[in-house]
């Protein structure tokens, strides 16, 4: 239904204003939205199904990679639960220990977004300064850790690094440096008019639109659900620290940013709680490397939201099936809300606004039969050939390609 | 923000000229493995634990291993070293690690070859 | 003859031309980076830019109609090279001189945005389309401040040739306070422009890509970032030759180096209000320059005959 002076624009799967490949095809008038159809898919790697091949240990680096930003909310949803099938009881200086670099990741995440969202809005200074400052963090868990991402600090029944009295005070050394440039960024947004014009009025998602579509994290908070998985569900050492949770009214991408400041200085204030109270003691406790049979939940509050795994086990030495929902899947079925009659220009920070990483969210593929209306589970070899087929048809052959690659490796 | 604006003016750069001045990486960092092998018995447990298959330890000789890593297969997790019941391996600083071909990307640890292989 | 092909092809035309941009580029890029505490680029980096890109591959798409995709770059880069012979550089005169100058100039300041408009509408992809309406519709919002500041400058000193114009401001030092206003004004609109931060709408790199230019590669994007360069060097001159004072009877050598001054210091003020503010929306930055630019700028008019039956010639 194409109506006369409507124009279609295909915005990815590449397109700079997106940091990972989705498709959001939007129907234009002028310059106003009049339809958008999300697809995604791009970023899907098989990771579930690579979980089943490997052992628990294995699976450890592998989860973590599912995304660079929120690499230690994956691993660490993951070890919950595995822990919990073997009964492991974790020693609660293990817990303090990844409370603090889970409180470190959501702080660089969150200056990462303040980035992303001056860069889609043409304000590059404000890239420029947060990433700068950014950098404070990623050489604190650099020397903590020992990589900038993708940390590896987690291991079965606790965790693998100690922290000494001269790093932690390095960490307190930083939340100073940081909390004064936080404040700083809180100002600029309340304050600057042309940030203040892109901002407010965009992107707005009612508090009872955000129940109904099931957004979570800041997205949801913004909205004025008061929704936290450190508060209503607390995991490792949240339930002995004092914060609160952040929500806001405005339920717009003014609100959104507003909401992820606030977080900012909640998790200075918990990191130096955490170096306060941290308890001595062992670092982790041993585990067996067969799991006995059984399946649990976790959730964990990522810097996005709620993300949530489930873990089933056989008794062997590798996991029956392993289950992802990150939360950006909840909040993307929002953003078609979010951009109904509001401008072109709106596109990118809204779409920006939800925080959206989507190698988090690529994971299972549900084949609908719509012309017999059963749901119909397709094995892995069957859709790995029936792919191969389709790029014949097209005309390209992977059989030479496939003979180069076994050469290199 | 137009005062921050002038004061960045004559301040020193947050961003150094890579690579005429090189800033290294903090103590800790995970970079290449070394092997030692007076130290290694042939248990393989490194190899049973690596997430990649990135180590290969073979027989070199009477009770004498040698270790083969290839530099693109691994990330650097250091679970190896941690798995090692005799402490053989160890992580270093050392990140620049690209090369031209793939070939030279296997590096191989055995008692004769000198200190840093595959530089 | 052999002295207007010197003056057309070496200075002040294309060679001069073609130097000054890359230094002003540079410059600008520079000041940018270290406004946002970063090292920068070195100083030859537009000059290797502009060879890679002449030495890459032109792709025109199938759709696109070759003759208009090809000539574009080639009028915007004369139509700004043209304006800079008006202009006063080496003294109170400029190269080619006569009444009614001023318009001949704003108008060949025009055309560079109308061969965007064109380049980008025939290159049939929807997002040149866009950015190319866009870009028209931007034409329309800055221009009237822009012209309005300038011709009261015009009209203070009541003639409409800008060597004439440099002269009487020369010659009555105190009045170029009263075109304070004006420059502020104008030094805005020169901002929408020459397409930059806040107004760089038509270009938006994480909305359409880039604009007019999507299609373009490899030659003709060499040709048009240069023609953007030149466009800079050319509205910075101009802004210098009608609200900066200069000439004062020195020797040559000193006026050409107070001209350069001039046109450093609003490629600074450029690229400062280039890192203050964020990308406006169409609709905003319309609001804006005709609720506030176009009366200030009216407003600057009055001032300008007011003052002309008052102050004695």
């Amino acid at each position: 239904m194409h109506e006369p002076g409507e124009v279609k624009i295909p915005i990815g799967p590449q397109h700079p204003a997106l940091k990972e490949p989705e498709s959001f095809l939007i129907n234009l008038h002028g310059e106003k939205i009049t339809a958008v159809s999300v697809r995604l898919g791009y970023n899907h790697r098989g990771i579930e199904k690579a979980c089943e091949e490997r052992t628990y240990v294995q699976d450890l680096y592998l989860v973590e990679r599912i995304c660079g930003i929120c690499s230690h909310s994956h691993s660490t949803c993951f070890v919950q639960a595995v822990e919990e099938i073997a009964g492991i009881e974790v020693p609660a200086r293990a817990k303090y220990i990844r409370t603090l670099i889970a409180e470190l990741e959501r702080i660089h995440s969150h200056l990462l977004w303040l980035g992303v969202a001056g860069h889609e809005i043409g304000f590059d200074t404000l890239l420029m300064y947060t990433w700068r400052d950014r950098e404070v963090v990623m050489d604190l868990l650099a020397t903590l850790t020992g990589n900038r991402v993708n940390y590896g600090i987690n291991t079965l029944g606790g965790v693998r690094r100690d922290i000494n009295s001269e790093q932690k005070e390095e960490v307190l050394k930083a939340m100073g440096i940081l909390e004064e440039r936080t404040k700083y960024y809180i100002e600029l947004a309340q304050g600057e008019t042309t940030v203040v014009k892109r901002l407010a009025g965009v992107g707005i998602l009612s508090y009872e639109d955000a129940q109904r579509l099931g957004t979570v994290g800041p997205t949801a908070r913004a909205s004025g659900i008061e929704r936290d998985t450190r508060k209503d569900d607390p995991y490792a050492a949240y339930a002995e620290l004092d914060f609160k949770v952040i929500t806001s009214s405005h339920c717009d991408v003014y609100g959104r940013t507003i909401v992820r400041l606030g977080e900012l200085m909640e998790s200075y204030s918990m990191v130096r709680q955490i170096i306060q109270k941290i308890p001595d003691g062992p670092i982790s406790v041993k585990s067996p490397r067969k799991i006995p049979a059984g399946e649990a939940v976790s959730r964990y509050e990522a810097p996005r939201g709620e993300d949530f795994h489930y873990v089933r086990s056989n008794g062997t030495e590798k996991p029956d099936r392993v289950k992802v929902r990150a939360p950006t899947l909840a909040n993307i079925q929002a953003v078609s809300k979010m951009l109904e009659d509001r401008y072109l220009a709106d596109m990118p920070i809204v779409v920006a606004a939800i925080d959206p990483c989507f190698s988090c969210t690529d994971r299972l593929i549900a084949i609908r039969d719509t012309e017999r209306k059963r749901k119909n589970t397709v094995p892995w070899e069957t859709v790995r050939l029936k792919g191969i087929e389709w790029y014949k048809m097209q005309g390209i052959d992977f059989t030479s390609l496939n003979k180069k690659l076994t050469k290199i490796f | 923000m137009a005062k921050l604006l002038i004061q960045s003016l004559f301040k020193k750069p947050a961003t150094i000229n890579y690579p005429a001045i090189r800033s290294g990486m903090p103590k800790g960092f995970r970079g290449k493995l070394k092997f030692n092998a007076q130290m290694c018995i042939g248990c393989k447990m490194c190899m049973r634990d690596c997430p990649t298959g990135a180590i290969e330890i073979r027989e070199a000789g009477e009770k004498q291993f040698e270790a083969e890593i290839n530099l693109g297969k691994c990330i650097y997790c250091g679970q190896c070293v941690d798995s090692c019941l005799k402490k053989a391996l160890e992580i270093t600083s050392e990140f620049e690690l690209a090369r031209l071909e793939p070939d030279k990307l296997k590096v191989i640890f055995n008692a004769k070859t000198k200190d840093n292989p595959g530089e | 003859m052999a002295k207007a092909l010197f003056h057309i092809l070496i200075f002040p035309g294309l060679f001069f031309l073609f130097i000054f941009g890359f230094i002003a580029e540079y410059v600008d890029r520079k000041l940018y980076a270290r406004f946002q505490n970063r090292v920068g680029p070195p100083w030859f980096q537009p000059v290797a830019d502009f060879i890679k890109l002449m030495s890459k591959e032109e792709i025109i798409p199938e759709e696109a109609d070759t003759t208009v995709f090809k000539l574009m770059p080639i009028f915007a880069l004369s139509a700004c090279a043209t304006a800079i012979l008006y202009i006063p550089i080496l003294g109170e005169r400029s190269i080619f001189s006569f009444n009614g100058d001023v318009i001949v100039v704003l108008y060949l300041l025009t055309i560079p945005t109308l061969t965007y408009f064109l380049g980008g509408w025939y290159s049939r992809s929807v997002f040149s389309m866009i950015g190319a309406v866009r870009g028209l519709t931007q034409l329309f919002a800055y221009e009237v401040p822009l012209f309005l500041c300038i011709l009261a400058s015009a009209l203070l000193a009541d003639t409409w040739s800008l060597s004439e114009m440099v002269t009487f401001y020369n010659h009555h030092l105190g009045y170029w306070f009263c075109n304070i206003l004006g420059f502020a004004v104008a030094l805005i609109s020169l901002l929408g422009k020459l397409e930059k931060v806040p107004f760089d709408i038509p270009e938006a790199e994480t909305e359409i890509v880039a604009g007019s230019f999507t299609e373009y590669g490899g030659r003709l994007l060499a040709l048009i970032r240069m023609a953007f360069n030149i466009e800079m060097v050319v509205g910075a001159s101009l802004l210098a030759a009608v609200f900066l004072p200069f000439g004062l009877n020195l020797h040559p050598a000193a006026i050409f180096l107070l001209y350069l001054i001039q046109v450093f210091l609003i490629i600074a003020a450029i690229s400062f209000l280039r890192s203050l503010f964020a990308r406006l929306r169409l609709d905003q930055m319309i609001n804006l320059c005709w609720k506030y630019f176009a009366p200030l700028a009216f407003l600057q008019v009055l001032i300008n005959l007011v003052l002309k039956g008052m102050l004695p010639r």
